[in-house]
């Protein structure tokens, strides 16, 4: 008989971002690319591996075919095990059943047999779409130490935030005592993250029982969790400090790009080796900058040909911002050409996009109104102007990893 | 194409003496983010050859730790992949000489046990210290077409007086066909096939030359061997038109790593499309440039922070430019630190060197000044 695992990871990745709106428009959210070399998933997966969690489910439903590809066996994130290791879990047909996921705690209900066969005394519980470096074993010992039957963490999040997120009160031990779903108001700021340690037992009898209910939303925050407050159960909070940041919009995501350039707010350190954040490479040669190129407070990363301007930005690989050109308060992703002349500020350009010679794509971010957003493939006129905030849908059905 | 691959790790390791105290002349970094196995490696894999034997002799480590499992070059396979071959060394016989090579001949006969057992019906042959992007299924077809029984990779340079002999040169007639085989001396001028150190022939004919060459007591596999088959067997020049480096001394090395910062070289090289060039993965973040960084006609890799200026520069991993540094015509290996206000020109840096605050260091283009892996300064 093979070793029981402590703890298995559930990765919730199936949501369709809508949000994020073109940038999602065919690879799920977790698959959309961050940070220069990164893409959203790559976090959550590296936390685990570096908080010596080697079983993880990746819950895909939403246009998996990017994502799949990217988790692949998992090697990059050393989770290419002959027992555990990544599994990618999408919905599938049963003898009684087909089913797609309903919701957040009906997607784990549905893969209980994948969760047994591990026979792991905790069940984590993540998303998919969180910028965070985050030691898991720290909570599982918090967990642990109070004999808990879930342990949800927790930050503090400004007071007009409150309603984007679950909300919930704890008194002095830590113990959970109110919890309310994406609240209007609410007198507490601390907001659930979205990450669950469950004891095993108790999150299998819970899930059950809201499969059988057939009112029931089968998700987590609207569901499970008060289900399991008003019965009582041990619920703690574990606080964590440190960055965090949702990038469920495109504002939000552009803001945590921006983050990585700020020194001062050091948001994660993508150099710490103890935490480092592992993603598949592409395989790219060096970055190349040219002579009259200006490269100022931003990320360059393989491939990359600069030979315009590029200031406070965040490339991926194998971009090209040709003579002339400038890129302002910008994020550009994998293989976008920026044609001579071309001026794009405060804009998020998708992968493969050509912006054509002198377009003018944005505006300044002071007098913009929102993020203007370029999406997949899409090419852009010589010339053409696009007004700041726009978002030019991608026309290219199929994603290219 | 249905090859075994085998590379030299070590030949010519005294070309770059410094450099190579360490390490093989294949694990020597090159171009930001490579070391010189990379480019045959890579060529081999881009060919579809999935057999690979490195040969190896002394200093290895280096080289083991690069290759790894070889998954980085999708070369680690249960049907063949990569195998390093180190020198056999019998517990039996007391002769330090046991095992130990000093010519390619012997190097082969070393791993005779290799080259038999593999299922492949041809191999080719590369050192690392040739730097180049080869589509090896040319080759091949060159070598069918011609009925060759070896093709040799050759490049047409003009060669000069002032360079010295080491080189081995081709005369050929006008199809090609290998004529007379030489090495180098001052008086050649003029164009001439110089041997790229890269061949392919067929298995079975690779075995009965080293076993010939055992008999004979063979040392030297083009003087000896090869010399004397030019009347009866077929040996041709597949001529290579595109970008080739190889490396004879501490400035071709340099000259080498510098000609990545021309357009057509790096196009040539490093940008081939459907033929990249594979290296280990290192995780490093992306590169960070400060608001004060000027940075011109340089390559970078991953992982740098850059505060300073660099100019006409190749910077490795992890290497740090700090504010008021000046770094100019230089190549830093990975994880250098330069310290503020140094000033660097033609300055070869090797792994993990420490360049304090304001220092100026200077070589020549001809002699650049080399640090050392680890030094401080």
């Amino acid at each position: 008989m093979k070793a029981k695992k402590e703890c298995v990871a559930m990765l919730l990745a199936g949501g369709q971002g809508s949000r994020l709106k073109a940038l999602t428009q065919s690879v799920a959210k977790p698959a959309v690319p961050f940070g220069g070399k990164y893409r959203i998933i790559d976090f959550t997966l590296s936390n685990c591996i570096n908080s010596g969690i080697d079983t993880v489910g990746v819950l895909t439903q939403y246009q998996p075919l990017v994502l799949n590809e990217y988790v692949g066996n998992g090697q990059p994130w050393d989770l290419d095990r002959t027992y555990g290791g990544v599994s990618i879990l999408p919905p599938y047909q049963a003898e009684d059943s087909a089913d797609w996921y309903k919701g957040t705690a009906n997607a784990i209900y549905q893969n209980l047999r994948f969760i047994e066969r591990y026979d792991p005394e905790y069940v984590l519980v993540l998303s998919g779409d969180h910028i965070y470096t985050m030691d898991y074993g720290r909570m599982l010992t918090f967990h642990r130490k109070n004999d808990a039957d879930c342990t949800i963490a927790v930050i503090n999040v400004p007071k007009e935030d409150v309603s984007r997120f679950g909300i919930l009160s704890s008194d002095a031990e830590g113990r959970i005592t109110k919890f309310e779903e994406k609240p209007k108001q609410s007198d507490s700021t601390t907001a659930s993250m979205g990450i669950y340690i469950f004891s095993r037992r108790k999150l299998f009898s819970y899930l059950k029982a809201d499969a059988a209910d057939p009112k029931s939303e089968n998700d987590f925050g609207k569901n499970i969790i008060p289900a399991m407050l008003a019965a009582g159960e041990r619920m703690f909070a574990y606080p964590f400090e440190g960055y965090w940041k949702d990038v469920g919009t495109l504002g939000s995501l552009w803001e945590a790009n921006m983050d990585l350039l700020d020194n001062s707010k050091t948001p994660i350190r993508l150099s710490d080796s103890n935490r480092r954040i592992f993603s598949r490479s592409t395989v790219s040669p060096p970055h190349y900058v040219a002579d009259g190129a200006v490269v100022k407070n931003s990320i360059l990363t393989d491939g990359d040909v600069i030979r315009g301007k590029v200031v406070n930005s965040v490339l991926s690989p194998d971009v090209t911002v040709e003579e002339g050109a400038e890129v302002t308060d910008s994020v550009i992703m994998g293989a976008s050409v920026i044609r001579s002349g071309a001026i794009v500020r405060y804009s998020i350009i998708d992968s493969h996009v050509v912006i054509g010679k002198n377009a003018v794509i944005g505006e300044d971010r002071a007098a913009a109104p929102d993020v203007t957003l370029i999406g997949a493939h899409v090419e852009i006129a010589e010339g053409e102007t696009v007004p700041g905030g726009e978002i030019r849908r991608s026309k290219k059905k199929e994603a290219s990893l | 194409m249905n090859a075994v691959g085998i590379i030299f790790s070590n030949i010519h390791d005294q070309s770059i003496p410094d450099m190579t105290r360490k390490r093989t002349m294949a694990s020597v970094p090159f171009g930001c983010r490579y070391r010189l196995i990379d480019f045959p490696l890579s060529n081999f894999v881009n060919s579809n050859i999935s057999n690979v034997g490195v040969i190896t002799h002394y200093n290895y480590q280096s080289l083991m730790d690069h290759i790894g499992t070889g998954k980085d070059w999708d070369l680690s396979r249960r049907q063949g992949g990569i195998k390093i071959l180190p020198p056999y060394i019998s517990a039996f016989d007391n002769t330090m000489a046991n095992g130990f090579y000093t010519t390619r001949l012997e190097a082969l006969a070393g791993i005779l046990n290799f080259i038999t057992k593999a299922k492949e019906e041809y191999a080719v042959l590369s050192d690392c210290d040739t730097i180049c992007n080869l589509d090896l299924n040319e080759v091949f077809r060159f070598h069918q077409e011609t009925a060759a029984d070896i093709t040799v990779v050759a490049k047409k340079v003009a060669l000069l007086r002032s360079l010295t002999g080491k080189q081995r040169i081709f005369e050929t007639d006008a199809d090609g066909r290998v004529t007379d085989i030489a090495e180098q001396t001052s008086d050649m001028t003029g164009d001439h096939f110089v041997f790229m150190n890269i061949m392919l022939l067929r298995r079975d004919y690779l075995q009965s030359l080293v076993l010939d060459a055992i008999a004979h007591g063979h040392k030297d596999l083009f003087r000896d061997s090869l010399a004397k088959k030019l009347k009866n067997d077929r040996l041709f020049v597949f001529e290579h038109k595109g970008f080739h480096a190889s490396i004879n001394s501490t400035a071709d090395y340099f000259s080498g790593n510098m000609s990545l910062l021309r357009e057509e070289v790096r196009s040539d090289l490093l940008t081939v499309p459907g033929r990249p060039i594979y290296t280990k993965v290192r995780n490093s973040t992306p590169t960070r440039y400060s608001s004060d960084a000027r940075v011109s006609n340089s390559l970078l890799a991953d992982g740098c922070v850059i505060e300073g200026t660099v100019e006409n520069s190749i910077i490795f991993r992890g290497v740090h430019v700090s504010a008021g540094c000046v770094v100019r015509n230089s190549i830093l290996m990975q994880d250098t630190y330069c310290g503020k206000n140094t000033r660097l020109n033609c300055v070869i840096t090797d792994k993990d060197v420490f360049i304090g605050d304001g220092c100026d260091l200077s070589g020549h283009e001809t002699r650049p000044f080399y640090l050392e892996k680890g030094a401080r300064i």
